[in-house]
């Protein structure tokens, strides 16, 4: 059983141990998920190696990071799947995925596909809104949103950040009272109202039996 | 008071105007409040405090963000503390008669609140005395359109931060095609998401990365229309 460090997974990404035949490529911040899955339906044949979670603060170098780390796996396994939405980066991933013959996970990004992409471009229209976070970034809120928004230096900034915004939806991949109750603070130091969603692993669980599939 | 602590008044026009610029990339909003008011209490016009000062000084902040030097939360310090000093200049400046760049009327796409960039960029465009008039956040391309044909401007500057979002600039795009009024305005996008690829898929005019690359593209568009022959 892999232990993971959520600190790590932002900062350093998860190494490879190679093992199986499959590998999957993800964000550090999907690290848990992909793990759960992987352990409950057995898809032992799955390897996974992240990217640092942070490379979403510098969205324009994910495709070239990618990109890299594709190019030097491919050969050594019988298939090879990017566990990132578009992410920011503007279609270019999507791009350099078709060009190195890779899959990737639809969807504009987590918030979408952890509730369902459907569903999500459904609510698109009403919950504009809404600032989002996972498990990982409620965990992670102040490596994330609060240190790197400045806002542990200038508190003042908040509203100019957050001033559109009207409330915080926690969307729950594990039922988790102590993550429950740490979203909550995170909505009340942004000044949102708060609401929890449980959403579980949406259409990761999906796409991830899909890739275990091959 | 610390023996280091500048007087601001005690300063020559030059020194003043240096420390201006250290002030904004400090974000130190009533310093510079303060040295403004200064400028205009020793005769300066206010289009030279306002280009010699605010904006020599926020394009010094816009180069270090673009290499990596100063991060969001600085930019936005700065700003709100040119913000202040624009704030007493702006009727000054209506009333001097400054020179004039052109209009340019922006906003946030439909379904996206976020207007960080988009601020930054229409106060720099007011900064090179563009008349700018903001449309805020949530735009339709209703909305779009009614203010293209209420303001008469020469730009249109859409901004989007979401990769869901973007596409809707095309829309705003292709409406104006239909209506046969694309080819009178310049359309400047920008955003976190963008890219010159998405910009020239959607029929735009130009991409712009930050405030200060959107400054000059509007300058050189505008520029451009203005040279071109009436036929």
């Amino acid at each position: 059983m892999v232990t993971l460090d959520d600190d790590v997974l932002t900062e350093a990404g998860l190494p490879l141990v190679r093992a199986g035949r499959v590998l999957l490529l993800a964000c550090g911040a999907l690290a848990h998920e992909i793990l759960a899955l992987r352990q409950i339906n057995g898809w032992d044949h799955l390897d996974l190696q992240c990217l640092p979670a942070n490379l979403h603060l510098y969205p324009d170098r994910i495709t070239a990071e990618v990109e890299r780390v594709v190019r030097a796996r491919r050969a050594d396994y019988a298939g090879v799947f990017v566990l990132y939405a578009d992410c920011g980066t503007g279609g270019l991933l999507q791009a350099k995925c078709k060009e190195l013959g890779v899959e990737m996970l639809a969807g504009p990004h987590c918030y979408s596909f952890f509730e369902g992409n459907d569903l999500f471009l459904a609510k698109s229209e009403t919950e504009f809104t809404a600032f989002y976070l996972t498990d990982f970034l409620v965990r992670q809120f102040d490596a994330f949103v609060w240190r790197p928004m400045g806002l542990d230096r200038h508190p003042d900034l908040r509203d100019m950040y957050f001033g559109n915004y009207t409330k915080l939806v926690y969307q729950a991949q594990t039922n988790d009272p102590a993550l429950d109750a740490k979203a909550q603070d995170c909505a009340a130091r942004l000044g949102l109202a708060y609401e929890r969603r449980f959403t579980g692993y949406g259409d990761l669980a999906v796409e991830m039996a899909r890739m275990a599939a091959v | 008071m610390a023996d280091d602590e500048i007087i601001l008044s005690e300063l020559s026009d030059d020194e003043l105007v240096l420390q201006m610029h250290d002030d904004l990339y400090d974000g130190l909003k009533e310093e510079i409040e303060e040295a403004v008011n200064l400028l205009i209490a020793r005769g300066w016009a206010p289009y030279d405090a306002l280009t010699k000062a605010l904006v020599a000084g926020m394009t010094i902040v816009g180069a270090d963000f673009r290499d990596g030097i100063l991060f969001v939360p600085e930019v936005l310090l700065a700003a709100n503390a040119m913000k202040g000093g624009m704030a007493i200049l702006k009727p000054l400046l209506i009333a001097t008669g400054a020179p004039r760049m052109g209009k340019m009327v922006i906003g946030t796409v439909k379904g996206d609140i976020h207007d960080i960039g988009k601020n930054l960029v229409g106060m720099m465009m007011e900064g090179a005395g563009f008349e700018v008039r903001d449309l805020g956040i949530n735009n339709s391309v209703e909305k779009y359109l009614d203010a293209l044909e209420a303001e008469k401007p020469d730009i249109l500057g859409m901004s989007a931060l979401l990769t869901t979002t973007m596409p809707y600039m095309k829309v705003v795009i292709d409406t104006m095609k239909e209506r046969g009024m694309r080819d009178d305005y310049i359309v400047l996008v920008g955003g976190a998401p963008l890219n010159e690829e998405f910009s020239k898929a959607i029929g735009a005019d130009a991409y712009c990365r930050d405030a200060a690359v959107a400054v000059e593209t509007a300058k050189a568009y505008v520029a451009r229309k203005h040279n071109r022959p009436n036929v």
